[in-house]
């Protein structure tokens, strides 16, 4: 059954009253007009005492009795056949307890330099690594491709000889293109662009990036006769748990996944991978505890990276700035895994007619991608809005102006560039690029940000209140880093009129309640409103039993700021441990589950838009990103502090990923040569500019909670942004990551 | 059992031969303690005895670990970081990459911020060792830095938190009134992939307030 409720939706104070359909099991949604005392505030993470002390025990630091330590066996090149293993002196050598095969039957193909190919586990962490170099593998090498260019011509090596290919332009590495529209063979859209005043058309190209978690992937397995217990660094502890079941074919009710902490994961921990069977096959035959964490080196090389892209974009506009037609054709190299689309960004980003992709991922011997925050995204993003950018300098329209008109049916976003613009200082910039005399020349740019609205229902928690006063919440969830147990906290403390001090937690275990994989910005809009429908039943049976203690209805009684009293008499009350004391049998349980949305809302994407300012020595190419100024929407605002925190993280990682981060290998040998963090460079502490941030409140009453994600959406136009200051610093264009000195140079034609 | 190494109290005299031979064994990690010379440091910790050669086999040593005194037999081969962490439990030092180059496992050395993965475990007999577990106060109070890391969300999956942490409080023991840059230049050695430097440059400052 449902009830109606009034809610008052918009975006900050611009409200209007609206009629929501919410189950009758439900509170009223948070709305425009809703008074909380918690959320929405700065609320410091309540397991920041946890990881400041070093008491916080992440998969990396669990030691089990008698664990072993195991270790994997990788490819030393890029493509062969595996004719023979030899695991005679491994087997001998000291501390070894057991070695797993992966592939039953010789030969098999490896296809990247880091494939798996047999684990041991030993006593020791060093007899481990001692006792894998004594595996002696005989190779049967084959010629091999690790470079997207190279990949796509006709002579090229295939990466996959037992696959069907679209067979493009003679290459067997180019895999079958997706098109939008479907069906579609691009000759509409040419003829729209044909017909346009200006026409811009350029290759932008993006290098791969690698996830780089300071926790490397890796699982602590443990049976105990026909139970597994497996401690995983996962950002999915219920999709590992279903994995691991199905890989061993076990009931899931047997297999329990904790992650109680977690060092990062930005997309490439969502799923049990090679590793996490690996060390599940060890503990099984050795018949001991196993922990299989990977090394920095196999971090880079096997478990994940962005995939890189080579994208043509071409915009049709009129005169006056109207964006008539959109093209795409992107190459991307996934490695020898899936995933390299470029498109979000075009497809979702402007009021177009007209829009045609066609995304084709290339084969090469390199490691498998994995999504990597708001997967696509950044690249298209630095494609398609450099293009967009490069329209506006060719008509000689603002590059704010340019979006601001294409952009009219976003709302939001309409809401947000006066904003951005104007605590920016937008309006300062010069009109021309280049415009700066002397050796060091600043720019500004701008660039929108594109993700989606992604939730789950089905999430489930429950919540325990005991005669003591003391509540606990269980959910099945994991904290990524991205601080969800604050959120969760504080809204069972607004609704029982509680501190989120009060609150303790349990997370991260596969015997709580189902929750999403953290992926694709979900895990705040599908987890706090179950949070908040079983705080809301938990708040009736409060109300229920101080009702009877207090001789009247229910419906007369309010819970606020740990007591219960009556509306219309406040001196009529009782304290919320006078209540709890009177609970029956001593405790109570309450759950809550994440229903679908009240309703469809417009906002089934995610908007924001970055304005950056750079600086550019123009004799040694250096470019330093002096300020980001960020403006943003994720719903209704749960715990500012962390959803600031979370956009400088999406900020930095695409500095990080506009000027410095690039997996490089060796065309001869198809070997990376940075797989490390010294020369695999990341923005540090030196790098980081002065960060601006602001949010856009939206209320739309969708859920309980009204949450939607943001950890995707900031990292998305970072990159474009820097570029397109860089243009405006130096007025050439660089139209490939990393934006590295050489490339400064080499466009301004000093190299 | 194994050789066993204790601090010296009588200077240790230098050879050429053991000086190179030390030198092999221990250069990276007294390399890493900044600021300090390497002839005095290994002076200073006992590594310099005459003609001495220990391992592969365990030895016995002591260290000084957050104000005590803790035994335990190790192969010289092991790094202070997996000393701290497989042999004392203290898991709050974490290791990234192994080499150096994240920071994650940042500890104190006499005083001084030191790569506890490029450290080898001998090299820090008879100084004294600071690792995160080590700052709370016996009254469970926590260090100001500890504090303000809370307070300003100065952290999001944590695994780097430890080692900044440290590296923060060695800037604040030698230095009480830390410039932005300075700050920045004090951190620099340790990666934070989740990006939190903006609130840790906060919390670094709000530190030094609050503990003058």
């Amino acid at each position: 059954m449902s009830k109606k409720e009034k809610v008052f939706i918009g975006i900050d104070k611009d409200l209007k009253e609206f009629t929501v359909e919410v189950p009758d099991t439900d509170p009223k949604p948070w709305d425009g007009k809703s008074d909380l005392k918690h959320i929405g505030k700065r609320i410091p993470r309540i397991d920041g005492k946890f990881k400041t002390t070093g008491r916080a025990k992440y998969t990396y630091d669990i030691k089990l009795p008698g664990m072993l330590y195991g270790k994997i066996v990788r490819s030393q090149y890029p493509a062969a056949m595996v004719t023979k293993i030899d695991t005679t002196r491994a087997g001998k050598a000291p501390g070894v307890r057991t070695i797993v095969n992966l592939y039953d039957e010789l030969p098999f193909a490896v296809r990247f330099a880091g494939q798996e190919i047999i684990a041991l586990a030993a006593e020791t962490a060093h007899q481990a690594d001692a006792a894998a170099r004594l595996v002696a593998i005989t190779y049967e090498k084959k010629p091999f491709v690790v470079d997207l260019d190279k990949a796509m011509k006709k002579d090229a090596p295939a990466v996959f000889d037992d696959i069907k290919q679209a067979d493009m332009q003679g290459s067997k590495n180019i895999r079958e293109p997706r098109i939008h529209p479907k069906d579609s063979d691009g000759k509409t859209i040419d003829a729209v662009l044909a017909k346009a005043d200006e026409v811009v058309e350029e290759v932008y190209r993006t290098q791969v990036q690698t996830h780089s978690s300071m926790e490397t992937h890796g699982v602590v397995a443990s049976w105990n006769e026909d139970r597994l217990t497996v401690w995983a660094s996962t950002q999915g502890t219920f999709r590992v748990r279903d994995q691991v079941a199905e890989y061993f074919k076990i009931p899931k009710s047997k297999v329990r996944v904790i992650t109680k902490f977690m060092g990062g994961g930005f997309g490439s921990k969502l799923k049990a991978d090679v590793y996490t069977m690996l060390a599940v096959k060890l503990a099984k035959k050795a018949n001991a505890p196993v922990r299989l964490m990977l090394d920095r080196k196999e971090e880079h090389l096997a478990t994940g990276n962005r995939p890189d892209s080579q994208q043509t974009v071409t915009i049709g506009a009129k005169k006056d700035g109207k964006i008539t037609a959109i093209k795409l054709k992107s190459f991307g190299t996934p490695g020898v895994g899936g995933g390299a689309g470029t498109s979000g960004p075009v497809k979702n980003t402007y009021d177009v007619e007209n829009i045609y992709t066609w995304e084709a991922d290339v084969y090469t011997n390199a490691g498998p991608a994995a999504p990597f925050r708001a997967p696509g995204m950044p690249q298209g993003a630095f494609a398609l809005e450099q293009a967009v950018d490069e329209m506006a300098y060719k008509l000689g329209i603002d590059p704010l102006e340019i979006r601001i008109k294409n952009t009219l049916s976003d709302k939001v976003r309409q809401a947000e560039y006066p904003i951005g613009a104007e605590k920016f200082g937008w309006s300062k910039r010069p009109k021309q690029a280049a415009a700066e005399k002397g050796v060091i020349k600043r720019g500004m740019g701008v660039a929108n940000s594109i993700w989606y609205y992604i939730y789950n229902s089905g999430t489930h928690v429950t919540i325990t209140v005991n005669d003591d006063g003391s509540v606990q919440l269980r959910s099945g969830v994991q904290d990524i880093g991205g601080g969800i147990v604050t959120p969760m906290a504080m809204v069972v403390a607004e609704e029982l009129g509680l501190t989120p001090a009060d609150i303790e937690l349990t997370i991260g275990e596969t015997v709580f309640g189902w929750a999403p994989s953290s992926g694709g910005s979900q895990t705040t809009a599908g987890v706090t409103p179950a949070v908040r429908i079983a705080a809301y039943h938990a708040r009736q049976r409060i109300l229920e039993i101080a009702a009877k203690e207090m001789e009247t209805d229910m419906q007369a009684l309010t819970l606020e700021s740990g007591k219960v009293f009556a509306k219309n008499d406040q001196s009529k009350q009782m304290s919320w441990t006078q209540v709890c004391e009177k609970i029956p049998q001593g405790e109570f349980s309450v759950t809550g589950e994440r229903q679908p949305d009240y309703y469809e809302t417009e906002r089934y994407k995610i908007s924001g838009v970055q304005f950056a300012d750079v600086e550019v020595d123009t004799e040694t190419g250096k470019v330093s990103v002096k300020r980001i100024f960020a403006v943003h929407d994720c719903g209704r605002v749960m715990d500012r502090l962390t959803t600031e925190n979370q956009i400088n993280g999406g900020i930095i990682q695409g500095i990080s990923y506009a000027l410095y981060e690039n997996r490089i290998f060796d065309r001869n040998t198809g070997l990376m040569v940075n797989p490390d963090l010294e020369y695999y460079k990341i923005a540090g502490a030196m790098e980081i500019p002065v960060i601006e941030t602001h949010i856009v409140d939206l209320n739309l009453a969708q859920s309980s909670t009204g949450a939607i994600g943001i950890g995707e959406p900031a990292t998305v136009p970072t990159a474009a942004a820097v570029a397109n200051a860089v243009y405006h610093a130096i007025g050439v264009r660089i139209r490939e990551l990393p934006m590295t000195p050489a490339r400064i140079l080499t466009a301004l034609g000093k190299l | 059992m194994g050789d066993s190494i204790k601090k010296r109290k009588d200077p240790p005299k230098l050879s050429r031969r053991n000086f190179l031979k030390s030198i092999s064994a221990t250069s990276v990690g007294v390399a890493a303690v900044r600021g300090e010379g390497m002839v005095g440091q290994l002076e200073k910790a006992g590594i310099l005895e005459k003609d001495r050669i220990v391992g592969p086999g365990s030895v016995a040593i002591t260290l000084l670990v957050n104000g005590r005194e803790v035994a335990l037999e190790i192969e010289p081969r092991i790094t202070l970081a997996d000393a701290i962490r497989d042999y004392l439990n203290l898991t709050g030092t974490k290791i990234g990459c192994n080499r150096g180059a994240c920071g994650a496992c940042t500890v104190l050395l006499d005083g001084k911020a030191v790569t506890s993965c490029m450290t080898l475990a001998l090299d820090a007999i008879g100084l004294p060792i600071e690792t995160i577990e080590g700052l709370e106060s016996e009254e469970n109070k926590l260090h100001p830095v500890q504090e303000a890391f809370i307070e300003h969300d100065a952290l999001q999956c944590g695994f780097c938190t430890s080692g900044m942490i440290m590296s923060a409080k060695a800037l604040l023991d030698e230095n009480k009134n830390p410039s932005v840059e300075e700050i920045k230049s004090a951190v620099s050695g340790n990666l934070c992939r989740c990006g939190t430097y903006p609130h840790i440059f906060k919390a670094v400052q709000d530190a030094a307030k609050q503990m003058k």
